[in-house]
């Protein structure tokens, strides 16, 4: 019970730090992720890139040191892109993620507060309700499990981690020097 | 401690703090960050109220049950968080109209709710199907470099710069 209720108060100290640099990174307004989706600001890819970049090489290597066990998680096709443009569609709309929107209320924003969290819920539940006639179909579709990117090339976790790295930071060169 | 007052910081210095937090919530919590699933198990908890324990029966309650977890404590954290930042820098506001949204469709605080809740029940919609958001998938699944995260993650772009265009572009 103990140790229960310690992960949880973990969990809220780690959001609270999570809830303040997203905030601090800008991505709780609107017009931020509005303007990274109309390909005019690029705030948006920058913080979740260079989160990849520091959360990948950190992560990896202490998987090797056998300190944490990651868990990729397991996809199809039918589930990942049919979902993926899902989410994608919503996300322009409403102009917040199911994070964001939680750093949104926190910022005043009451569009956040009223019609998105309103409608991330029901949504929620929405799927919860379609579920059982998904499961087994759609969501089934191409299925190809907890793969990770190393996996299917066949080559060790860092041959790719390195050159990814790599690339990102080439990729932040091209958008600064491009005036982003 | 002027750092802790400054409106916005670099997004690469907010990156890669988000990098170091993840290295924590695995090493301390063995959780990645994430969020949508919170949405799911709120929606459940409601739906118990109203329809009584035969919820819990669901087939999704079975997989997600609907009680609060680690994640659902770091969302209701990034709210605080959020509020922190905001208070301290005097960037807090209350608001019912984004400026970039009323420059183009106007002050018509009904019609932002509309598209609002629209793009809401998408999103809730979606991210339970993708088993995954911007941070489950988006940040958390790509650093594990999870395939199903990677073609997620490129699929919110895709359907989100789509969307995006077809709002502003087409239809203004």
């Amino acid at each position: 019970m103990k140790t229960k209720r310690m992960k949880l108060l973990w969990g809220l100290l780690f959001g609270i730090i999570f809830g303040f640099l997203l905030q601090k990174g800008g991505v709780t307004k609107y017009d931020v992720i509005i303007n990274q989706l109309l390909l005019i600001d690029f705030t948006v890819l920058k913080i979740m890139l260079s989160a990849v970049v520091v959360g990948m090489v950190g992560l990896y290597f202490m998987q090797n040191r056998g300190w944490i066990k990651l868990r990729p998680k397991a996809g199809s096709w039918g589930k990942n892109v049919i979902g993926g443009l899902i989410f994608g569609a919503g996300f322009a709309l409403l102009g917040y993620c199911p994070g964001t929107i939680a750093g949104a209320i926190g910022n005043g924003y009451l569009d956040a507060l009223t019609a998105g969290l309103v409608g991330i819920v029901f949504g929620s539940g929405l799927l919860a309700a379609c579920y059982p006639g998904l499961k087994d179909g759609v969501l089934k579709k191409g299925y190809f499990g907890n793969m990770t990117l190393p996996q299917v090339f066949k080559v060790n976790n860092w041959v790719i981690i390195i050159p990814l790295a790599i690339l990102i930071i080439v990729l932040f060169f091209i958008l600064e020097r491009a005036g982003f | 401690m002027n750092w802790f007052i400054e409106a916005q910081w670099s997004p690469y210095i907010v990156g890669s703090g988000i990098g170091v937090l993840s290295w924590f919530t695995w090493l301390i919590s063995s959780e990645p960050i994430g969020c949508s699933t919170s949405f799911s198990r709120i929606a459940g908890m409601l739906e118990k109220l109203f329809r009584g324990k035969k919820v819990e029966k669901k087939p999704y309650y079975q997989e997600v049950k609907p009680e609060i977890d680690w994640q659902m404590m770091l969302v209701f954290g990034v709210v605080i968080g959020a509020l922190l930042s905001s208070l301290l820098s005097g960037d807090f506001n209350f608001q019912w109209i984004p400026s970039v949204w009323s420059l183009s469709f106007g002050d018509n605080v009904a019609l932002r709710l509309v598209v609002g809740f629209a793009g809401g029940i998408l999103l809730g919609f979606g991210s339970r199907w993708a088993d995954g958001c911007t941070s489950g998938h988006g940040i958390s699944g790509t650093m594990q470099l999870a395939v199903s995260s990677w073609i997620s993650a490129i699929c919110f772009f895709i359907g989100g710069i789509l969307m995006a265009q077809l709002l502003f572009k087409v239809i203004i």
